[in-house]
């Protein structure tokens, strides 16, 4: 259509513009027909141009709509999570322990960035980076749509960089998780991740409950990435559950300080401290050294954020020895009146010569345990039944892993009494060739000091105290918890042990270290456990020194003035009314806060 | 409602006492409602586009009026004085557009303005008006058809400034210069096998073009204009957009103030070249077609009174401003709707932008004043 206009236009021209040619001025009389003809032609020309215009507006309003629209939803339309708080936790009187501050995350969609290629220098600027680097890490990867620039950026820091309205960068509300007491609940709570995921400890153990669930809204947001306006909320967002834990903080710093002052004083390598309620099974207090800061990512190391008290297994040496009495008294052949013949300070259990450190002639088990005889103990163990034996460890926890929940527990080892020899039992009733954790040391004793009724570990605070289970019989603990008074008395092994105005009871343990080949005799594990106030059970805990280095290595030497320090501050702090009165001791109280 | 006959008759009383004062002002009365629609129209989708923002829209109402005296200043001038001037405007635009070419290239970058200090102005938007008025005087006292020195020379008239346009590098203004030239030529009556031959011409010089002359942008735009897709979030980022702007509009469009592609900033440009997609989208297809429909009026009247004048220099001229006016509009709205590749070409007496509204204008009172006078040439 359009050739046959131009020639029937070009056709007809050509004739009349030769009847005017040699005119001047284009004044000829059919001039105006003549440039009305051409006037046709490009109006059709015109015509034909506004034809296409509107077609293409049809096309695109009409019948493409529908793809369009979606198209431009898509470009503004955006599902934006919220992000769930995490739960704070806090100590059992609500002191905060770990809580979540809001934080910004900026992150780019390099895709869109490169395009802005110009502003990479401003937003290098502001994020005080090197805008080579900046600009590289951009480039190289340009086939993803998300890239975290910065992690955890002060939410006013961040306000900065997105008023820079560069396209393609965006901001991420994100949740920090901070520490207030640093190092010294840290081996407790453990970490979470930069993706505040719960990594160790009790952030792993209970991140279903602490962590919430994300909620999901669709947004507005300009071409900025601002968002102009919340559409609808799509999924609510479940704020994490707070949670109290049973820790009292007051007990939790005094054991921090008490121990690192031990470990610092008796250049240990490492060493725990762990303090529970007796009649509750909650811990009270768990420290370890070396300790690390949560707040500090850097200092995240498994040496370090290790939770020794729980997942490290030792041989307990001689603080075993309380619980092998248990089985003795509980198999009836033993009271508290029972003398054992120690005579001569040695005893040969198969080609292996046992020797006390003195001769102590016959004794009683108060004195076999306030002076820690091998002789006596392995004639009490040898006299008894190995399932006899076998049923009280078992039943006060040794060889299972506890209830706490705290991930990594270790369940320490406790082989079968099948494949129990004398020589073995003999070792056993000593410490030797079995392995517990410092917790389950410290919930044997708890468990002896209420009145044998094993209740479960417990790292949350516990309203209502459960009834536990019997491990043994209610008489024979009280006979036993007599039986450990003698330790702790002046003439004990572990009379450093002793707070003022408090009975305390408990043992003491030093023990060779296993090493590859066979038991290293310069390198000991120093152990105090015991029970406090003596008359009425409130508090038991256990202290471990590894590897004193500075001359002493005695459990009674090392670990006891820790526990004298730790559970005398916390029986005080607890107001737990003493029980042995001082009267005229010359000595003065010996005060916690010197320390 | 109201009485039919009685306002009927005030009405036409009005109508003629209108008439003879825009007859004395040398203005046509359809053309001036048609371009004051098109204004209105292009004001309300301003305020729209720039975020209601009043201060935007109050200087492009500044401009328009500013505009509207050139087109009345113009007006009065004879035509016999327009076609002595179009030798030396032309040359003073062509010194212009050196001037900015070399500063341009001093400046290493492109170059379009030229600052006097008081105002800027863009040199290549005189020559829109300087080469259609200098090729209509060069050829209408020349026999019609041209012969081929005229050719030549009209040839130099409109190559020289839109070839100084392209090199600043300003494709769209450069484009515009020539076709605005070219139809002047066609006009003159060009015979068919010189159109062709021209044509043939223009597709060896388009191809010499594409190798030695044009950028790699403007290269990439034509790239893009065949698949948007290629270059998603690059050079095709404008079109796509545009086009989903458009697209999403439907039949009634989403309303003023709440195009979302638009108000959202997904939408480039979107006060200037991009405006009609805003228009689309926020007035959707309803809107775009009375946009056109407006369009069609005003190159219609013009084009009418092209037709109605009585010399070869104002026909030429004449037809070559109405023309060129819906070039502007089919380039523009032809690029914005994926038609036509991206080229910087605003959308005349809509789009925000001060030279161009002015131009437009002037070029409006040039044509008025071209038929307007045409009694006065004629006796």
């Amino acid at each position: 259509m359009k050739a046959g206009s131009m020639k029937i236009f070009s056709g007809s021209k050509r004739g009349r513009v030769r009847s005017e040619s040699g005119g001047t001025g284009g004044n000829g009389r059919d001039d105006p027909r003549n440039f009305r003809w051409r006037a046709n032609f490009v109006l059709a020309l015109l015509v034909c141009g506004a034809f296409g215009l509107a077609y293409r507006a049809v096309q695109l309003q009409l019948k493409d709509h529908k793809f369009l629209a979606r198209q431009g939803d898509a470009r503004f339309s955006r599902v934006a999570e919220i992000t769930a708080t995490r739960g704070t936790i806090t100590d059992r009187y609500g002191e905060p322990l770990a809580v979540s501050t809001p934080v910004d995350s900026v992150w780019v969609n390099p895709k869109e960035l490169a395009l802005a290629s110009d502003q990479l220098p401003r937003l290098a600027k502001a994020l005080k980076r090197d805008k080579t680097e900046l600009a590289r890490r951009v480039t190289s990867n340009l086939d993803r749509e998300f890239l975290y620039l910065a992690r955890h950026m002060q939410p006013v820091e961040a306000q900065k960089i997105r008023a820079l309205e560069i396209p393609g960068v965006y901001l991420m509300r994100e949740y920090r998780r901070y520490y207030p007491t640093g190092e010294v609940a840290g081996h407790i709570l453990g970490f979470t991740s930069i993706d505040d995921e719960g990594q160790e400890g009790l952030e792993l153990a209970f991140d279903h409950w602490l962590a919430g669930e994300d909620g999901a809204k669709r947004v507005i947001q300009d071409r900025y990435g601002k968002i102009v306006q919340n559409v609808e909320e799509i999924r609510a967002m479940r704020p994490g559950r707070n949670l109290v834990l049973s820790v009292d903080l007051r007990i939790q710093y005094l054991a921090y300080r008490e121990l690192k002052a031990a470990i610092r004083d008796q250049r240990a390598k490492s060493g725990s401290v762990i303090v529970l309620d007796v009649a509750t099974g909650e811990v009270l207090a768990m420290v370890n050294q070396p300790a690390y800061n949560p707040n500090d990512r850097d200092q995240i190391k498994a040496k370090t954020y290790r939770n020794r008290a729980v997942t490290d297994i030792v041989e307990p040496g001689s603080s075993i020895k309380p619980f092998v009495v248990a089985a003795g008294l509980a198999s009836g052949r033993f009271d508290d009146h029972s003398v054992i013949d120690t005579n001569p300070g040695y005893i040969k259990v198969g080609a292996k010569l046992l020797e006390d450190r003195q001769n102590l002639g016959a004794v009683n088990l108060a004195t076999i345990l306030a002076k820690s005889s091998n002789v006596g103990m392995t004639k009490v163990a040898l006299a008894l039944e190995p399932a006899q034996m076998y049923g009280t460890l078992t039943a006060l926890g040794f060889g299972q892993v506890t209830t706490s929940g705290y991930p990594g527990e270790s369940a320490g080892l406790l082989p079968h009494y099948s494949h129990w020899r004398p020589v073995g039992i003999s070792s056993m009733s000593r410490g030797y060739g079995l392995s517990v954790t410092p917790l389950q040391l410290a919930h044997a004793y708890a468990t002896v000091a209420s009145m044998g009724v094993s209740r479960p570990i417990s790292f949350l605070r516990v309203e209502n105290p459960p009834e536990g289970n019997r491990a043994m019989d209610a008489g024979v603990s009280r006979m036993l918890v007599h039986l450990l008074e003698s330790v702790v008395a002046p003439e004990g092994g572990g009379k450093l042990a002793a707070i003022p105005g408090y009975s305390v009871a408990g043992k003491t343990g030093t023990a060779w270290k296993a090493t590859a080949g066979g038991y290293a005799t310069d390198r000991y594990l120093a152990v105090f456990g015991g029970i406090a106030p003596a008359s009425s059970p409130r508090l038991a805990a256990v202290v471990v020194i590894d590897e004193p280095g500075a001359g002493k290595y005695y459990g009674g030497e090392v670990a006891a003035p820790v526990f004298s320090g730790v559970v005398g501050g916390a029986l005080r702090l607890l107001a737990v009314p003493p029980d042995a009165p001082v009267n005229d001791d010359p000595t003065p109280v010996r005060q916690v806060a010197t320390r | 409602m109201f009485e039919p006959i009685e306002v009927g008759s005030r009405s036409r009383r009005t109508f003629s006492a209108a008439g003879r004062i825009l007859g004395a002002l040398k203005l046509d009365g359809p053309l001036l409602v048609g371009i004051g629609l098109i204004m209105l129209f292009g004001l309300v989708v301003l305020y729209s586009a720039s975020g209601q923002n009043w201060s935007m829209v109050f200087k492009a109402g500044v401009r328009a009026a500013l505009g509207g005296v050139a087109m009345c200043a113009l007006a009065q001038v004879k035509p016999a004085f327009l076609r002595r001037l179009a030798l030396p405007l032309w040359v003073m635009g062509v010194i212009l557009l050196i001037v900015v070419d070399v500063t341009g290239h001093i400046g290493k970058g492109a170059q379009r303005w030229l600052d006097l200090g008081f105002m800027r102005f863009q040199p290549s938007e005189i020559m829109k008006l300087a080469v259609p008025m200098c090729a209509a005087w060069w050829l209408h006292e020349r026999p019609l058809p041209p012969d081929w020195k005229a050719l030549f020379v009209v040839a130099l008239i409109i190559l020289v400034p839109s070839c100084l346009t392209i090199i600043q590098p300003d494709l769209g203004t450069g484009t515009l210069i020539l076709i605005g030239g070219t139809l002047v030529v066609i006009m003159a009556g060009l015979q068919f096998r010189v159109m062709f031959g021209l044509a043939a011409a223009g597709v060896v010089s388009a191809w010499f073009a594409w190798q030695y002359v044009l950028y790699d942008y403007q290269k990439q735009r034509v790239f893009t204009l065949l698949d948007p897709e290629s270059d998603k979030l690059g050079a095709g980022y404008h079109i796509i957009q545009s086009q989903i702007a458009i697209g999403s509009g439907g039949v009634f469009g989403k309303g003023l103030l709440n195009g979302s592609q638009g108000q959202l900033e997904f939408l480039p440009e979107r006060t200037t070249d991009f405006i009609y997609a805003m228009v689309g989208e926020e007035l959707g297809l309803l809107g775009a077609t009375i946009l056109l429909l407006l369009y069609c009026f005003v190159v219609g009247r013009a084009l009418y009174l092209a037709v109605e004048t009585q010399d070869t220099f104002a026909r030429l001229l004449a037809g070559s401003i109405s023309l060129t006016f819906f070039v502007y509009v089919f380039i523009n709205a032809g690029m914005v709707s994926g038609l036509l590749p991206v080229v910087g070409v605003p959308l005349p007496l809509v789009s925000y932008g001060g030279t161009s509204m002015v131009t437009l204008l002037a070029s409006f009172g040039i044509l008025m004043s071209l038929y307007s006078h045409r009694k006065l040439v004629a006796s």
